[in-house]
């Protein structure tokens, strides 16, 4: 198996409205391999619906094209839907943004994390409780036993994300997305989150497309970033040189970041060169 | 899994609003029997009495005590079942309802099924296929069955399923043939028949049924495909969806494991409501049909100015409400954790 997971040339992503096509995504490529690599842009720069074309999961009538889109050597883009559901959930997977909306909230945690195992494994499905309370356990969550029959609006946000990880990872997957995993978590439980999603992602040598608008945490949590606008790529650079950044709009980007170490009346206003996009 | 305390507590309170509401419906009928222009001493001496005989039946009625004391009078009489003679058939009035509550029990009942049965998968394919042919045709169906009076319908589907097809039975709840043929035990003919084993007359009974079971359905129909069409929209459109699908649900198990269940509380309170508004008796509907129910009963009570009728009715109809809603209420809660 070579270490390339995902390979993608040229995503395109476009939803027909009624003065044409509006596009979402715009000639995207990279390759991923057990990784992590940042995507951060900032809102509407396509970011979250990259990794929804890579799960099959564009709301219609959105359209997704590519050159070539291809996971550890299956071809993506002639897969069946049923395949591709099939591959979701247990070999590619996705951390959503706020586990108030995300968790189902008539179900218990545990059920929804079991039920992610049972979907993939129709013949172990006796082994679901227990691989449930397994990975409430890996999420390092105290008592398996009482928070598998928590609803959750019974849980911290902290712990519903927590939750939400455990219910990615539990068919074990090679690769997962997590988009803006952290936005609705206060500052020390989002760290908290992260240095267990952090782990396991190392242990389990997992490929991470990390999407976020948080560019110091995708310097110290990424290898790589891509840095995209308007649902094109404005440059991709190793996460430790992002300081050297070549591109205007990630200069800009980095510019607007206030900085404890200055003072600063007001922050720069970014401006936007239609050139970009060309 | 909540803890019996919770739970006891929550049955408590429950029981709690229901006496509550009780007494408050208790004290609205007590109320309308002493307001009405009716005499009710008139009702049982007659209009030539002497002033003594009208005097003693004034006493032996209770209506010279302070009110309060009549009311609760009246709640005793009202726990032991006791609503007075009808007017209109001199049978104690509950003998009446025992007899005319079956028959719309059995109609309404086989009315909300059918209209639950078939209006949540209506409901559910419409939200799923929105803006689609299936929505299109749920929202035909839902606007037919908003506004076409129930009479029509009704008169109509004698017309085509009982005069020209002979599918179904005509008015009535049962040909004269089997007239009185089983004895009474539940008041649900087709109860009764299956116990004494009268299959002819179940079926017979059953063909004399559907026809106006299925108007009412079509009613409750229009009503619960609409809203479940709505809560299904709303469902569908949360994150926990995405989340189902990234997890590798099937759609199937999308729609009907995670968007219903979040849907069955607020689908519980509008199929309450629905069978609650049914058993009141629909008038028109039993009147076209030759049905002895409750809605005809009260009906004709209240043209006889027959209060104790009415009264008694009103009584039976206000206690199916407050338990639907009860009902209702306690489904929600064990749909919906979040309420517990």
């Amino acid at each position: 198996m070579s270490d390339i997971l995902l390979d993608v040339e040229d995503l395109r992503v476009r939803f027909p409205g009624l003065s044409g096509y509006t596009e979402a995504v715009r000639g995207l490529s990279f390759t991923l391999g057990r990784e992590r690599l940042g995507i951060v842009g900032e809102s509407g720069s396509g970011k979250s619906m990259t990794g929804r074309a890579i799960l099959d999961l564009v709301p219609p009538p959105g359209e997704v094209t590519a050159k070539r889109m291809a996971f550890m050597g299956l071809d993506l883009l002639s897969m069946p839907h049923r395949e591709r559901r099939a591959l979701r959930g247990a070999r590619m997977s996705m951390v959503m943004q706020d586990p108030k909306y995300s968790l189902n909230p008539v179900m218990t945690v545990g059920e929804q994390i079991a039920e992610t195992w049972r979907i993939h494994n129709p013949g172990e499905a006796g082994q679901a409780r227990e691989r449930a309370l397994a990975m409430l356990d890996a999420v390092r969550i105290r008592d398996p036993k009482h928070v598998y029959d928590l609803y959750p609006h019974e849980v911290s946000g902290g712990m519903g994300q927590r939750v939400m990880i455990a219910m990615v990872l539990v068919a074990d997957p090679d690769l997962i997305i997590a988009d803006e995993p952290t936005s609705a978590l206060d500052v020390t439980v989002s760290m908290q989150v992260l240095a267990i999603l952090d782990d396991l992602v190392s242990q389990r040598g997992l490929g991470l497309i990390f999407i976020s608008h948080d560019l110091d945490l995708v310097r110290s949590f990424c290898d790589r970033v891509i840095v995209m606008y308007g649902g094109a790529v404005m440059e991709t650079l190793n996460a430790r040189d992002l300081d050297h950044a070549q591109h205007a709009y990630t200069k800009g980007l980095l510019n607007c970041l206030p900085r404890l170490d200055r003072v600063d009346a007001n922050l720069p206003v970014f401006t936007r060169d239609p050139e970009w996009l060309k | 899994m909540a803890s019996a305390r919770s739970t006891a507590k929550l049955v408590s309170a429950e029981v709690t609003t229901f006496a509550i509401t009780m007494l408050g419906l208790l004290l609205v009928t007590f109320l309308i029997g002493r307001v009405i222009p009716i005499d009710p001493v008139l009702a049982v001496v007659g209009d030539r009495a002497p002033p003594d005989v009208y005097d003693k039946a004034r006493i032996a009625l209770g209506l010279d005590k302070p009110l309060w004391q009549q009311f609760l009078t009246y709640l005793g009489q009202v726990a032991r079942g006791e609503f007075g003679t009808s007017v209109m058939t001199s049978n104690p009035v509950i003998l009446d309802i025992k007899r005319v509550f079956p028959a719309t029990l059995e109609l309404a009942t086989l009315g909300t099924l059918i209209g639950v049965s078939l209006g949540i998968p209506l409901g559910v394919a419409a939200a799923v296929y929105k803006g689609r042919w299936p929505d299109n045709l749920v929202r035909i169906l839902g606007l037919f069955g908003y506004s076409i009076p129930v009479f029509w319908l009704g008169l109509m589907g004698l017309l085509l399923f009982y005069a020209h097809l002979g599918w179904v039975g005509g008015p009535g709840r049962v040909s004269v043939a089997f007239d009185d043929l089983v004895t009474t035990k539940t008041g649900v003919l087709i109860l009764d028949a299956i116990l004494e084993g009268e299959w002819e007359v179940a079926r017979d009974a059953f063909s004399h049924l559907i026809l106006p079971a299925s108007v009412l359905g079509f009613f409750s129909l229009a009503y619960i495909s609409r809203m479940t069409r709505s809560f299904m929209i709303n469902e569908l459109s949360q994150a926990y969806i995405l989340t189902a699908r990234v997890k590798g649900a099937s759609e199937t198990r999308v729609i009907w494991r995670h968007a219903l269940r979040n849907a069955a509380a607020p689908l519980a309170t509008v199929i309450a409501l629905s069978y609650a508004g049914l058993l009141e008796g629909s008038v028109l509907t039993e009147t076209i049909f030759a049905w002895p129910g409750l809605g005809r009963y009260i009906t004709a009570s209240l043209l006889q100015a027959d209060m104790n009728a009415v009264l008694g009715g009103t009584v039976v109809v206000g206690v199916v409400f407050i338990s639907l809603n009860l009902f209702a209420d306690i489904m929600a809660r064990v749909f919906d954790p979040r309420t517990r």
